[in-house]
């Protein structure tokens, strides 16, 4: 909206937790004492269907209560969705995209309708099936997010989230470990990609 | 030292209950008020307050048993949304007609059809004229700030009404936004203990309560009711003062946004607020004259106090987030259009339908309205005065 807010617009399908991922990305960001938001978007309440979440994150007190039409950052939780939504609908050209996809960045750009701005490909499968041993793609896609954003650094992001992981699964300790690991690997997935990046914070 | 928080709207509220820890809740599920009783059945689970948790079967159970709660001399709430409080008619008539100071957490959302889950104002403004207080929230901080003001309005001798403490369902129910919280303690002394003068449970002095009435008294009890209505307006702002003394945070009947010298201003409720301030903001940054009237409290309606406040103003668009299906304008339209009439206040108002079913409101909706508005005004137009914003493309008119 103004300047200074970051707008970032999650696709998901209903299940994968892109509405968790966008949640746990307020609360972190909350953390480096700015100004929040994380809501969903709900459609049919269904596993598999395509949902959207948002993300506004500002120095601002943030006083919109609308969808996200022009964001600076999408992230895109499942790959089948580039063919159903519009994923870079509105996306500056100044701003970003990540696809959790095994395929690389040139085997995606045909999908995302001449979209100029910068790419990423996260391999979340890949990632979350090594560290957690089943797919669960919203931590290495919060951690991409993280990463391209710069809403935080990763040292304070991987203190910040090992808090919130041992208070969200306090019953399942036992996931922990994974997750971190998953959120680490997908920085350093990106690290090379990442390069020289300003990040998407004004 | 205010508590920074972040959360949703229902944390904001089911946190609030908390820290009030009424007596007993009543509760039935339902979309997108849900995690209300779920947060509050755990905090009770937890042993973090001690109200007495009832699941029964429906809606007409849940608001049947808070009346028997409250008439039995305990302090008592429920939440619900949609459907529940329809669900909820008759007994909401006897809360407020037997003068019990309860409360409802509502989290508005449509009513069917075709179904649908999303927010608007059905549900609240259906159950306008069931003599309730109703007061809205922009945000989860109002939707909290407003919980907590809820007792000490009901509960004051000069009101005895029950309070609907509404919140836009999902926009701000399940939104997490920043939040500044009050301590446990700031907020039970600032609530108080409940000492009801009568109740059905008080020792060595049995009464009736709800009982038949003829033809002979029944008009005077409405007549009392409707007295107690309009003096809640007072204590509902003797208790924002105080609230302010205690949060830095004020609240009024309504809120004006840059009003002050404003030539077109928007009256618009809940959540939506949010976005057309910051329209506001934008349209002012290139000089124009617009402005925000933010209604809190729908119920008692401060019809008066707005129109004065429109006076100076040369148009305004009011905004409904409701249909009342009479050809003529939504709820707040009409009563608000009623207002100037009375005043003999003759400004140009154009009543806007507006976010039915969760349908998205942006800053570019504000934008345009004002600008009709403005175009109306200058030159010299008779604009349309009921019409719907948002709808695809054929329908819009």
């Amino acid at each position: 909206m103004s300047n200074q807010t970051l707008e970032i617009r999650w696709h998901g399908r209903g299940g994968q937790g892109a509405k968790t991922a966008a949640l746990l990305l307020a609360d972190v960001a909350w953390k480096t004492g700015a100004h929040v938001q994380g809501f969903p978007e709900y459609g049919p309440e269904r596993m598999g269907a395509p949902i959207t979440a948002y993300n506004r994150i500002s120095r601002d007190v943030i006083r919109v209560h609308s969808n996200i039409y022009t964001p600076d950052l999408v992230v895109v939780v499942d790959e089948t969705l580039l063919e159903s939504v519009d994923v870079t609908a509105g996306l500056s050209k100044n701003g970003a995209i990540i696809i959790n996809t095994a395929k690389s960045k040139e085997e995606i750009m045909p999908h995302l309708k001449g979209f100029e701005g910068a790419v990423y490909v996260v391999d979340a499968r890949k990632i979350s099936v090594e560290t957690l041993g089943k797919y669960f793609p919203n931590s290495p896609m919060l951690a991409a997010a993280v990463a391209v954003s710069r809403v935080m650094e990763k040292d304070e992001f991987i203190k910040e989230m090992r808090s919130s992981y041992e208070h969200k699964f306090a019953k399942k300790p036992e996931v922990i470990e994974g997750n971190m690991q998953a959120l680490i690997q997908t920085f350093d997935a990106l690290e090379d990609d990442l390069q020289g990046s300003k990040g998407l914070i004004a | 030292m205010a508590i920074r928080d972040r959360m949703s709207g229902n944390e904001a509220v089911a946190y609030a209950i908390k820290q009030v820890n009424p007596d007993v809740m009543p509760a039935f599920p339902i979309t997108p008020s849900t995690e209300i009783p779920q947060l509050v059945s755990t905090y009770i689970a937890n042993g973090e307050c001690d109200t007495e948790f009832i699941p029964v079967e429906s809606e007409h159970s849940s608001m049947s048993a808070t009346l028997g709660a409250e008439a039995a001399g305990a302090r008592s709430l429920t939440a619900t949304s949609s459907c529940g409080l329809a669900l909820m008619w008759e007994e909401l008539l006897l809360a407020a007609s037997n003068r019990m100071p309860c409360v409802l957490a509502l989290v508005n959302r449509t009513l069917s059809g075709p179904i649908n889950i999303n927010c608007d104002h059905t549900d609240g403004m259906g159950a306008r004229d069931t003599g309730w207080i109703q007061i809205y929230a922009e945000n989860n901080q109002e939707a909290y700030d407003n919980f907590i003001q809820a007792y000490p309005i009901a509960e004051d001798e000069r009101v005895q009404l029950p309070v609907m403490i509404c919140q836009d369902g999902f926009i701000t129910s399940h939104a997490v936004e920043n939040i500044e919280l009050l301590e446990d303690d700031k907020v039970s002394s600032f609530v108080g203990t409940y000492n009801p003068e009568e109740y059905l449970l008080k020792p060595g002095e049995p009464m009736a309560m709800g009982p038949y009435s003829v033809s002979n008294y029944a008009m005077e009890a409405r007549k009392n009711q409707e007295l107690a209505l309009e003096a809640s307006k007072e204590v509902i702002i003797e208790v924002a003062k105080k609230y302010k003394e205690l949060t830095g945070r004020g609240f009024e009947l309504f809120e004006e946004y840059r009003t002050q010298d404003a030539d077109y201003v928007m009256v618009i409720i809940g959540s939506a607020a949010g976005t057309a301030k910051q329209a506001v903001d934008d349209m002012r940054a290139k000089g124009k004259k617009v402005g925000v009237i933010k209604l809190r409290v729908f119920r008692p309606f401060p019809a008066f106090e707005i129109a004065q406040a429109l006076k100076n103003c040369k148009a305004v668009a009011i905004m409904d987030r409701c249909e009342s299906y009479n050809g003529n304008g939504g709820p707040l339209g009409s009563e608000i259009m009623a207002g100037l009439y009375r005043e003999r206040i003759y400004i140009e108002a154009v009543n806007y339908i507006y976010g039915l079913a969760g349908r998205d409101f942006t800053v570019d909706h504000v934008y345009a309205i004002f600008d009709e508005l403005e175009d109306a005004v200058v030159n010299g137009k008779k604009p349309e005065q009921f019409k719907y914003i948002g709808l695809r493309d054929a329908m819009t008119r």
